[in-house]
């Protein structure tokens, strides 16, 4: 596997089924009296969070806690960025302090493939801009094939704002790699200009596709992203293009409903879609530790990668 | 009939034809000095599993944990001697120690191997770790850590087939399948049925080259941190 995690479009099948593979042994963890591991004792992760998370940060918290990671959570409010520190001064700082591994979330695309060549550590991302958000991604391909058995040959359809979505991004490339068929159901103003080259098909009429997918994951429209008007009305959107469950009756009856969250209930999808049976979108976040703490142990767990084994064990007899 | 490759003797051998075995071993057994045989190996996992059933008042309370790879097939042959034996059935599982090495930082990331542990728990129950070969002893340290987050055995005991010395902690086997001594360079391979398609213990020489595929194989399984240039660690 790479160093870094930047890209979901970086994996190779190899990787993401490895990945997977070792989540689907640590998700068993959480039964467990004491739900913690050793594993990644002594080093440090840094969750650097320039945007708002709830969830992504308290799950790779949650995933680096649990593998005995110490934890340094940096969010941009009340920290030196409010005082104007660049990027880079903040990527050294953290180099200066030591991080094994600076997890990042950042409004601008590609601001994590910047800090990758700022640092000595692993950087994952967290989600950058419209662009990627990888570990999502991967979350989401663990839920598939936990709930329907196997990735390769499914039928995926992705509903709602693709073009500001980086969940929907990082899936398309991800399930492409695992053998899956990506759909992206959105009105035309909502695609990205340039989606003809993604691998995947497009579609402008959600119920039409719905009859023939084994997963429909809705998103959520980001109003924050959005500078000038994409639909007329919300409640048009939601007539058109949000899951209700006269629609989710549409569906083959082993198909799942899934939301990367945070959900609008009663834009995109209606408040008992999300409560259904069908829904995954607890799991989704039950899920998201255990591949975050894949997605740590890989990259950190053994002699870091970029190094040679022998480095690393020059470095451990060093520090005995 | 035999195999003439080794993928078809595997399948065969698994389904757990023992002319097969001996077929297929006459194969595939590696170059090396044969230590144990598939009749000796059937014979110390028999002896085992009565000496299990003498020390722990007829194998009550006990549970038999292997620890993958070649750990977890082994414990599945105890338990069935242990059911032939005494009519009784010994619950068994698996133990996954990577993420308790102690020599973690020294090699890329490893893949996980399964951890399952009986429903049952291991609270108050007499747990015997089964593993292939002991060496350093860094594994059953690592198993030992990995056992006191699963629960709090009333005892627990450690099966080996073959131990070949040169301990870098203070760890005993409570069952051995045979006492085989080693010089440090000397690599111990055990193949089995279940995994490799055949049953063997091999001692490979320092001067022997260790065939492409078998080396790999070998320093997880019997080495734990025991190659020579992480004996000091």
């Amino acid at each position: 596997m790479n160093r870094h995690l930047i890209s979901a479009a970086d994996l190779s099948a190899g990787d993401a089924v490895s990945i997977l593979d070792t989540a689907e042994e640590l998700a068993r963890l959480a039964e467990r009296p004491i739900p913690k591991l050793p594993t990644l004792r002594g080093r440090t992760v840094v969750n650097l969070f320039y945007e708002d998370s709830t969830r992504t940060r308290i799950s790779f918290e949650a995933a680096a806690k649990r593998l005995s990671a110490d934890v340094i959570n940096f969010s941009a409010k009340g920290s030196s960025v409010a005082k104007g520190e660049s990027l880079k001064d903040t990527a050294l700082t953290l180099q200066a302090m030591g991080a094994d591994a600076v997890v990042i979330r950042h409004s601008a695309s590609g601001a994590p493939h910047r800090l990758a060549e700022w640092v000595r550590g692993s950087v994952v991302n967290a989600g950058d801009g419209t662009h990627e958000h990888p570990t999502q991604a991967l979350l989401d391909a663990f839920t598939m094939r936990r709930r329907l058995g196997r990735l390769e040959g499914l039928r995926v359809a992705i509903v709602g704002d693709i073009l500001h979505s980086r969940v929907a991004r990082s899936n398309v490339w991800l399930l492409r790699t695992l053998g899956a068929q990506v759909t992206l159901v959105a009105p035309p103003t909502l695609l990205p200009v340039a989606v003809d080259s993604w691998p995947c098909e497009v579609s402008y009429d959600f119920s039409a596709v719905l009859p023939s997918v084994d997963v429909v994951m809705m998103l959520r429209v980001q109003h924050e992203r959005m500078t000038q008007a994409y639909f007329p009305s919300v409640r048009e959107y939601s007539r058109r293009y949000g899951l209700d469950s006269d629609r989710m009756a549409l569906l083959p009856d082993h198909a799942i409903v899934m939301h990367p969250g945070p959900m609008n209930r009663g834009v995109e999808i209606a408040a008992d879609v999300a409560d259904s049976p069908r829904s995954t979108i607890v799991e989704q976040v039950t899920n998201g530790v255990a591949v975050r703490m894949a997605v740590l142990y890989l990259l950190l767990g053994g002699s870091t990668g970029a190094e040679p084994a022998v480095a690393g064990a020059e470095r451990v007899g060093a520090t005995l | 009939m035999a195999g003439t490759t080794q993928q078809p003797a595997q399948q065969r051998a698994a389904a757990g034809e023992p002319a097969v075995h001996r077929a297929a071993e006459a194969h595939s057994a590696p170059p090396g000095k044969s230590v144990l045989g598939p009749d000796e190996i059937r014979r110390a996992l028999t002896r085992i599993g009565h000496e299990i059933l003498e020390r722990t008042d007829g194998g009550r309370e006990v549970i038999l944990l292997g620890i993958p790879t070649r750990g977890v097939p082994l414990a599945r042959r105890l338990a069935a001697r242990l059911a032939q034996t005494e009519m009784i059935s010994v619950p068994v599982g698996s133990l996954d120690i990577t993420l308790y090495r102690d020599d973690l930082r020294l090699r890329p990331a490893r893949a996980l191997g399964p951890t399952e542990v009986p429903a049952s728990g291991i609270d108050g129950k007499i747990v015997i770790l089964v593993d292939d070969v002991l060496f350093s002893g860094r594994t059953v340290r690592a198993a030992l850590d990995a056992l006191g987050d699963l629960g709090r055995p009333r005892a627990v005991q450690l099966a080996v087939l073959v131990d070949r010395g040169h301990r870098e902690l203070p760890i005993r086997p409570d069952y051995v399948g045979k006492n085989l001594p080693t010089s440090k360079r000397e690599v111990v391979k055990v193949l089995l049925t279940e995994t490799d398609g055949t049953d063997s213990v091999t001692l490979l020489g320092s001067g022997d080259a260790v065939p492409p595929g078998i080396g790999d194989a070998v320093q997880p399984d019997s080495g734990d941190a025991g190659q020579p240039g992480e004996a000091g660690q």
